[in-house]
């Protein structure tokens, strides 16, 4: 074993070794103490586990790597799943936290006294979740492809099974301070690498001003600013500018902003953490306090993937465009480069028979014509997944192995963390709210807890099958995942607390209407259920709809629910008194009961 | 609480509600997207400014929003009376 295995297998090994010690550690000393009725967890605490709970394989491994290749672009990541906490705290939060439920389905089945609410609500719910995991399985096995040395499907199989132990032995089930502890093991393996990186590129110690300081080359300063180096060194090699290269259109980057943002507030396993703050005020600064955790990653991440984008060229292109020397030579490559051909997801094929690498946009006419006057023959770098970015990054600029193992372990703990809190929200949806709630009340609970448990195991195979071919890369996938939220439960929790007069029918038609034009207009384009070769109607342009890509439709479906809702509900008699008068009370903070046990919340 | 003052809770609630919105609106969609290219002409330290906007600026504003979100509205739950015990 090389010096960087043993640095990855102990640091991994010991982050999960704390995760487990405090999970036991938190049951064993008296967890009543803490969680007295009324008390509660408090906000800042709260605020951290969420940060923990919702920043994924997409936020963590995916997003920075999208970042370096869509530039600009990838605006729409970092503005969208910020921007959605807003919405989160000023229309959802404080409400949701006043009635008092424990599940999402059961404000909706309860707010529009109808069954079948609850049953779309569910459905809904269980379909974003269950893409949402798909793209957190894309992360985890690209993870342990690299740590194990493996192909990708191999990695993903370990992956799985390694989430089921995770989630059914329930060792990450709701303690907050083991998410605590998972935050701080991100957090640290996020920016660690991006401070070094940033010193060296900028001699800025702070990724978010580095990001926007002059260019050191070689301990020189180049008085360059780094943007305008990037964009420089992209460009002559025929790609697209970084600070202003678009990702689809204007309308585009609209949609896919507010499909994000929307789903950001709609997706139940972070609303759920909003129920268990011990009042209605907590609830509203618990929300600030999740989102300055995530600003922590979330502004260090433009300067990652700028910093990683400029490392990469610099490291393939070592001499002037289109001289002889100017391409690093095949056998030359560094470590970090064969180890990720074996993982499959890096790629080379030597098109020209030079045995140099050529890494440029052969997509770009004019510069692919001149290219061949170099006697290039096409980009040699045939495959570079986005995923591989933020877990190459600290490789390429040759920082110190423990800090590469940090960096796995921290992509594992977002991955892990997430994906367990996802399946226990999909297994309660089916075991508590469709089982015992609606079809066999009088369930027992052993039965009910077996029936979660062979759910959890469902969610993980069919999201691991599908994870084989994922519909994007995980930030990609987890975008259609928030797209279905946002298309489908935002809107009805919503209309649920600002519209009095939105009774049963309007919401139920403005809930399958939405998700349904959402999930149609996905497989059109993705294949039913992500499979490939299942796409319909493809004689039709690929983004026909005002050029809006299906990453970006949520937004079209919750326009569509709202609309349909309202005018539905408009046509049809009110909602009964009692249901108007909850509506008003859930308004006002006064009277909020105490707080729901947060594993007692999970657990149901 | 009468029926009046309910009502004006409430509204004093959308009132700041919409001043909100319309900055979170404006930071994001308006400076990181629509007006972009047109602020992309300055520049804040080695950042154009539609760019700063999308990537670093709508984030900063975003948290100051919810902060001041759960100061007025405590001080509006105590003002109107209908805060926590």
């Amino acid at each position: 074993m090389d010096n960087l295995s043993i640095w990855t297998y102990s640091v991994v090994g010991a982050t999960f070794a704390l995760y487990i010690g405090i999970a036991i550690w938190a049951r064993a000393s008296s967890t009543a103490e803490f969680y007295v009725a009324g008390k509660g967890i408090h906000p800042v605490a709260n605020g951290m586990a969420t940060a923990a709970d919702w920043m994924s394989a997409a936020s963590f491994i995916s997003m920075a790597g999208l970042i370096a290749f869509n530039g600009y672009g990838a605006s729409v990541f970092l503005m969208g799943w910020t921007g959605g906490y807003v919405l989160l705290a000023l229309l959802l939060a404080p409400y949701l936290r006043k009635f008092g439920k424990f599940t999402v389905p059961e404000f909706i089945g309860d707010r529009y006294y109808s069954q079948a609410a609850r049953i779309v609500a569910v459905i809904c719910l269980i379909l974003a979740s269950v893409t949402y995991v798909i793209g957190q399985m894309k992360g985890i096995g690209v993870a342990f492809s690299r740590f194990l040395e493996t192909s990708y499907d191999v990695g993903l199989y370990i992956g799985m099974g390694i989430v089921f132990v995770y989630a059914v032995l329930g060792g990450m089930k709701g303690i907050t301070y083991t998410q605590i502890a998972q935050y701080c093991v991100l957090i640290l393996a996020y920016t660690i690498p991006a401070i070094f990186i940033s010193l060296n590129l900028t001699g800025n110690p702070l990724p978010q001003l580095g990001l926007g300081s002059g260019y050191v080359e070689n301990g020189v300063a180049s008085g360059m600013s780094l943007l305008d180096k990037l964009d420089q060194v992209i460009m002559e090699l025929g790609f697209q500018e970084y600070t202003t290269q678009k990702m689809g259109g204007t309308l585009n980057m609209f949609a896919y902003t507010l499909s994000l943002m929307i789903g950001t507030a709609g997706l139940p396993h972070v609303i759920i953490r909003f129920f268990t703050v011990p009042k209605v005020k907590d609830a509203r600064f618990s929300a600030g306090w999740a989102l300055v955790f995530i600003a922590i990653l979330y502004t260090t991440a433009p300067a990652v993937g700028a910093m990683a984008r400029l490392n990469l060229m610099n490291t393939i292109q070592i001499g002037p465009v289109g001289t002889e020397t100017g391409n690093l030579k095949y056998e030359d490559r560094p470590e970090w480069f064969k180890k990720w051909e074996t993982t499959g997801l890096l790629q080379f094929e030597d098109k020209n028979g030079d045995g140099r690498i050529q890494y440029y946009n052969d997509k770009n006419e004019d510069f692919a014509a001149k290219a061949e006057g170099f006697g290039w023959a096409g980009n040699e770098m045939v495959k570079v997944d986005r995923d591989i970015m933020v877990l190459a990054n600290p490789e390429i600029a040759n920082l110190p192995n423990w800090v590469i193992a940090l960096v796995v372990a921290g992509g594992l703990a977002a991955a892990l963390s997430t994906a367990a809190g996802l399946l226990l929200a999909i297994s309660s949806a089916i075991s508590h709210d469709l089982l015992k709630g609606i079809f066999k009340p009088d369930i027992s609970e052993k039965a009910e807890l077996n029936a979660s448990r062979v759910a959890m195991a469902g969610a993980i195979v069919v999201a691991g099958l599908l994870g084989l071919h994922p519909p994007g890369f995980a930030a990609g996938t987890v975008a259609i995942a928030f797209g279905l939220a946002a298309s489908s439960i935002f809107p009805a929790l919503m209309l649920g607390i600002f519209d009095k007069r939105m009774n049963n029918t309007g919401a139920i038609w403005g809930m399958a209407s939405g998700i349904t034009v959402t999930m149609l207009y996905v497989f059109q384009h993705k294949g039913i259920l992500f499979i490939p070769g299942t796409e319909f109607m493809m004689g039709m342009d690929p983004n026909w709809f005002f050029g809006i890509s299906p990453n970006a439709f949520g937004a079209v479906g919750a326009i569509i629910n709202f609309a349909v809702a309202l005018i539905v509900s408009r046509l049809t008699v009110a909602p009964p008194e009692n249901i108007q008068a909850l509506v008003e009370d859930v308004r006002v903070p006064r009277g909020a009961g105490a707080a729901p046990h947060i594993s007692a919340a999970l657990d149901h | 609480m009468t029926p009046e003052n309910r009502a004006a809770y409430w509204k004093a609630n959308l009132g700041l509600l919409a001043i909100l919105l319309t900055i979170w609106f404006i930071v994001s969609y308006g400076f990181g997207i629509l007006l972009a290219p047109m602020l992309n002409s300055f520049s804040l330290g080695g950042y154009p400014l539609g760019f700063w906007f999308a990537q670093q600026g709508s984030i900063y504003v975003f948290m100051v929003l919810i902060f001041v979100y759960a100061y007025r509205m405590n001080t509006l739950d105590k003002q109107f009376g209908v805060d926590e015990e």
